[in-house]
């Protein structure tokens, strides 16, 4: 496409469609012949039987629209960023995490800290993890970051609370291990995207 | 030095003589990738990546020489192509764990992986299974991880002189022939190499049995050797570094110290790791492992401040060690001039006595090498220094003449040590007598001296050691035999005269040396050693150390060693005995004894200041107070607060006392010029290295030269001998001061260290009685120590240790079980 069109500065001049919109009233006898007009059309009627229809779907058939918050919550995309989650691997129920770090390095407001130490596996344990939810802007990059999609933005969008401090240990994000057969992957920010397959070299292997 | 002319890269470049390739061109921020070559070490041609072509020829830049002329082309199709086979080849089988690794980040391997832009794959081969092992009490080898690149094994041999790790079979799966025709020639060899090797400790044990200097960790490219304590505790990245000064010897080596908040509950910064220019400065486990020895207090007390006021006031004598900055020993120096109290420091008072005799006897303010110069040298030799324990810098630069240098060393020492022979072919150890350091120097004297320059009371005394002997030697001797032959075509009798070698008794006349005698070898056989030993040896230097300044005879050892330098060739590098003994020998006036009320700064004393959390004042410790310090180098040297403070400091007592500036480093520009200082301002010094290896920090004391006349020097006295059971006032390795066995990874014990032979007859605990004093203390068994001669601990001031001794290192006791 060219950019001749952009270039045309000339208002009036380019290819606009002009609607037709009739005569707009200026005398007060005009004006009020239109108001005349309007009433007595039944507009106002149809207006109303939608109201009508959709109050007797709603308290006759059963076919109520509102949703009853806090008690209903509509699905929300999987792309929203709310309160984050950890996930745990679904063979091991043992947590993704594996304590990089990388979450607390690119998080632009500074509030994740974790604490690692050398465990008796000979494995880096994270012994605690917390996000300070007082200062997260819920941008995203931690869960984009994450190499293991550990750590992922959650649902839980209601983040008024007594304490600031109430969602932010490593527990308090972590999939229950009783629940872990309804942790669901991950769509948003960091996900794997679907033709990831495809995108992989293979190494060669000698076994 | 000469220099001469190359061309990298059709860049021209003004560089060392006898300089390799890549040092050259890293001096000129030229980059030549190299994994396993290390500055100061010998090459090892483990990685192969330096490959460049020189004048036409593929050669390893770390082992070639730059010549006249040379023209160097870093990256050449086909040198490219090795380079990232190479690379290819270090990453088969390398666990993809760089996410919990420790390097995060600052991995060699990770670095020319990408830099080589090796984005696949081409070889194989099945991977063995390599276990993790703790070696010591604070190394941690992961075989998995190391790409065996020898780095590790190479500083602890050519640097450290340890000797502890070395490379062991892996028993890897043999390569695939066929990888030998279709790979880049150097990548295979590599490989072969890499595929059949792991490195382990040298003893053939599990453990490692060495001093725990951590060198090698700090040396290791990829995460494969890290500290046993900082393993998984974070990330690089999140370390802030501050550079500073270690505190605990006097070599003041450049250390970075690595901050953090302490754990999400408290967020008080923490010391996780020292780290150092590896390249240019090798640390010892004090000052790797020694960091956290600070002092925490909430916050400014001002009751006791007021009380230490008070006390300063009325005080007759401070007592203090030479941990302190060069800033706050002006401060007392200060303290004394204005209001006369006695400044006492005893390791600072003998080592100032030492210097000032030496001054005197040679004209030059200060001694003339420092430790760096000593490195250069080919030969070496070390009088009254318990090298493995008084200094790891001078060991170490001991060691590395030995094995950069082709050199040669002469150990003179009472204690025996079995690490110091250990160093090199070309080390001659004298274990001699107590008391006997006169007659090591006058040995000096004889070897090196121009006599021609000696006075001639001392050369007719040194002649007087000198007598003849005959001795019966087997010699080979080529004697002429006549034999008769017929020869056969002719029948012809012949004669013909052969030369057939015979062994003949031969007597001889051999010069016996009396002062190698006295100090317990065999003369020619020494003699014999000494004779190869001086093969193309062009330059010399000797370390004195803290025995010579605790002698008896330490004005007249003072003159002789000014003496070996005026007649010979051989310069004199010493080593002070504390952190920092030379500043305060320089700065303070200092006295013999403290007398009336005495204030104690980290010692003991009526009223005590102290950086170790237990007296009545709390004082900043090293790592929390910026300063500068003078060290070995005759440098000094800035340091910087690593962790915060929120107490009182020896400033604050001054501003009341006296007109003191604002901050402690606005003393920095007042240190005395005329001691060699300079008045230069605090912020304004410099502290770190250049890409060639200069040393970058503070500025270099000034040594003013004056005449002097004749040094009149006295003969031995052998009065001075010690016999009997002896106690030495000497720290284990890793053990300086209270302030490293407050650090958590410093397990070495206060305690008397001995043979182990000596430490079985010793028993578990002994009572030693030095007169008038007595202590009890654990017996410890040091496997490097040899002989009768034992070790008392002086690190703990609480102990006072240095009043048992009375000023002097060496003591004759009696020791009973208990």
């Amino acid at each position: 496409m060219g950019l001749e069109q952009f270039k045309n500065r000339n208002v009036g001049t380019q290819n606009y469609k002009m609607l037709d919109l009739g005569e707009t009233p200026t005398s007060g006898m005009d004006k009020f012949k239109q108001v005349v007009q309007r009433t007595f059309k039944v507009e106002l009627f149809i207006g109303l039987w939608v109201t009508l229809r959709e109050m007797i779907n709603a308290l006759l058939r059963g076919q109520m629209h509102t949703v009853k918050y806090p008690f209903e919550k509509l699905p929300i995309s999987p792309r929203y960023r709310a309160i984050h989650d950890m996930l745990r691997l679904l063979e091991s129920g043992h947590y993704r995490c594996i304590g990089c770090g990388l979450c607390e390095k690119i998080c632009i407001s500074n509030c994740i800290t974790m604490n690692t130490r050398y465990d008796e596996n000979q494995r880096k344990e994270v012994s605690e993890y917390t996000i300070n939810f007082g200062r997260c802007i819920f941008c995203g990059y931690c869960a984009e970051v994450c190499p293991e999609l550990a750590i992922v933005h959650g649902p839980r969008y209601e983040t008024a609370s007594e304490q600031r401090a109430s969602f932010s240990l490593f527990e308090d994000m972590l999939t229950p291990i009783d629940q872990l057969n309804l942790q669901k992957e991950y769509d948003g920010f960091g996900a794997v995207t679907p033709n990831a397959d495809d995108n992989i070299k293979q190494t060669p292997l000698a076994y | 030095m000469s220099t001469v002319n190359i061309k990298i890269d059709g860049k021209e470049f003004a560089v060392k003589e006898g300089e390799y390739i890549l040092n050259a061109a890293r001096a000129n921020d030229v980059f030549i990738p190299a994994i396993c070559y290390l500055t100061r070490c010998s090459p090892t041609l483990a990685c192969r990546l330096c490959l460049v072509e020189a004048d036409g020829k593929q050669v390893y830049a770390c082992n070639a020489k730059v010549k006249e002329g040379m023209e160097i082309t870093v990256d050449t199709p086909n040198i490219l192509e090795e380079r990232r086979a190479i690379m290819e080849v270090y990453d088969v089988n390398h666990p993809l764990q760089c996410g919990v690794c420790d390097k995060s980040g600052e991995c060699e391997l990770q670095n020319y992986t990408l830099e080589l832009g090796v984005d696949s794959q081409s070889y194989m081969i099945p991977d063995t299974k390599r276990e993790t092992k703790n070696w010591s009490s604070v190394l941690h080898y992961d075989a998995g991880l190391c790409i065996v690149c020898e780095r590790c094994t190479t500083v602890c041999k050519d640097m450290i002189g340890d000797a502890a790790i070395t490379t062991a079979k892996r028993g890897g799966e043999a390569l695939d022939k066929g990888f030998k025709d279709t790979m880049p020639k150097d990548a295979y060899a590599m490989w072969n190499k890499l595929q059949k090797s792991i490195i382990a400790p040298s003893n053939g044990t599990e453990y490692t049995n060495c001093s725990d200097c951590g060198e090698c960790t700090a040396v290791c490219p990829v995460g494969a050797l890290v500290s046993r304590d900082f393993q998984y505790t974070s990330n690089a990245w999140d370390l802030k570094r501050t550079p500073a000064t270690c505190a605990h010897c006097s070599s003041g080596c450049q250390i970075y110290y690595e901050t953090k908040p302490a754990s999400i509950e408290d967020r008080n910064e923490k010391i996780y790791r020292v780290t150092n220019e590896w390249n240019y400065v090798s640390l010892c486990g004090a000052g790797r492992f020694g960091y956290d020895f600070e002092n925490r207090v909430d916050g400014k007390d001002e009751k006791a401040f007021a009380a230490a006021v008070e006390a300063f006031k009325k005080a007759d004598s401070i007592r203090f060690n030479s941990v302190i900055s060069n800033e706050e020993a002006l401060m007392l120096q200060a303290l004394k001039e204005k209001m006369g109290v006695k400044l006492v420091n005893p390791d600072a008072r003998a080592f100032q006595k030492f210097l000032s005799a030496y001054s005197q006897a040679s004209g030059q303010s200060l001694y003339s090498f420092d430790f760096k110069e000593v490195m250069a040298t080919d030969f070496v030799m070390s009088v009254g220094a318990a090298l493995r324990n008084d200094n790891p810098n001078a060991r170490y630069a001991f060691n590395n003449v030995q094995k950069m240098n082709k050199g040669a060393g002469l150990y003179f020492h009472p204690v025996g040590d079995n690490l110091v022979p250990t160093f090199g072919k070309s080390v001659e150890v004298f274990t001699h007598k107590v008391g006997l350091e006169e007659a090591a120097l006058y040995l000096i004297l004889d070897l090196f001296a121009d006599t021609g320059k000696l006075p001639a009371d001392v050369k007719e005394y040194i002649a007087s050691f000198k007598s003849e002997t005959t001795k019966t030697i087997k010699e080979k001797v080529m004697k002429d035999v006549t034999e008769t032959v017929v020869d056969e075509e002719t029948g012809e009798e012949k004669e013909i005269s052969k030369k057939v070698p015979e062994m003949v008794e031969k007597e001889i006349t051999v010069e016996k040396n009396g002062l190698v005698e006295l100090l317990g070898k065999e003369s020619d056989a020494f003699m014999d050693a000494f004779e190869k030993m001086m093969k193309k040896k062009e330059s010399f230097s000797l370390i004195v150390g803290e025995d010579l300044y605790f002698h008896e005879k330490a004005e007249n050892i003072a003159k002789l060693v000014a003496l070996i330098e005026r007649t010979s060739t051989v310069k004199v590098a010493m080593i002070p005995p504390k952190t920092n003994s030379l500043g305060v020998a320089l700065i303070c006036d200092l006295d013999d004894e403290a007398a009336g009320y005495t204030i104690g700064y980290n010692e003991n004393g009526d009223f005590k200041l102290s950086a170790l959390g237990a007296g009545d004042l709390d004082m900043p410790a090293m790592n929390q107070q910026e300063g500068t310090l003078t060290n070995m180098h005759k440098r000094v040297i800035p340091t910087n607060a690593a962790l915060e403070y929120r107490g009182y400091e020896l400033n604050d007592i001054m501003k009341v006392l006296i007109d003191a500036p604002k901050e402690t480093v606005d003393w920095t520009a007042s240190l005395p010029v005329e001691k060699g200082f300079q008045a230069v301002e605090f912020d304004s010094l410099p502290n770190g290295y250049l890409n060639d290896g200069t040393e970058n920090r503070g500025y270099q004391l000034a040594v003013t030269l004056s005449d002097t006349g004749d040094i009149d020097v006295s003969k031995i006295d052998e009065s001075g001998i010690l016999e009997g059971e002896i106690v030495y006032r000497c720290n284990p390795q890793r053990q300086f001061n209270d302030f490293s066995d407050k650090a958590h990874e410093i397990f070495e014990a206060f305690g008397l260290y001995a043979s182990p032979a000596r430490a079985e007859a010793l028993g578990n605990k002994v009572e030693i009685d030095f007169g008038e004093r007595n202590i009890i203390v654990d017996v410890i068994a040091d496997e490097r120590m040899e002989g009768d001669i034992v070790s008392l601990s002086d690190f703990k001031s609480a102990e006072d240790v240095y009043r048992l001794f009375d000023g002097s290192r060496y003591k004759t006791v009696t020791m009973r079980k208990v």
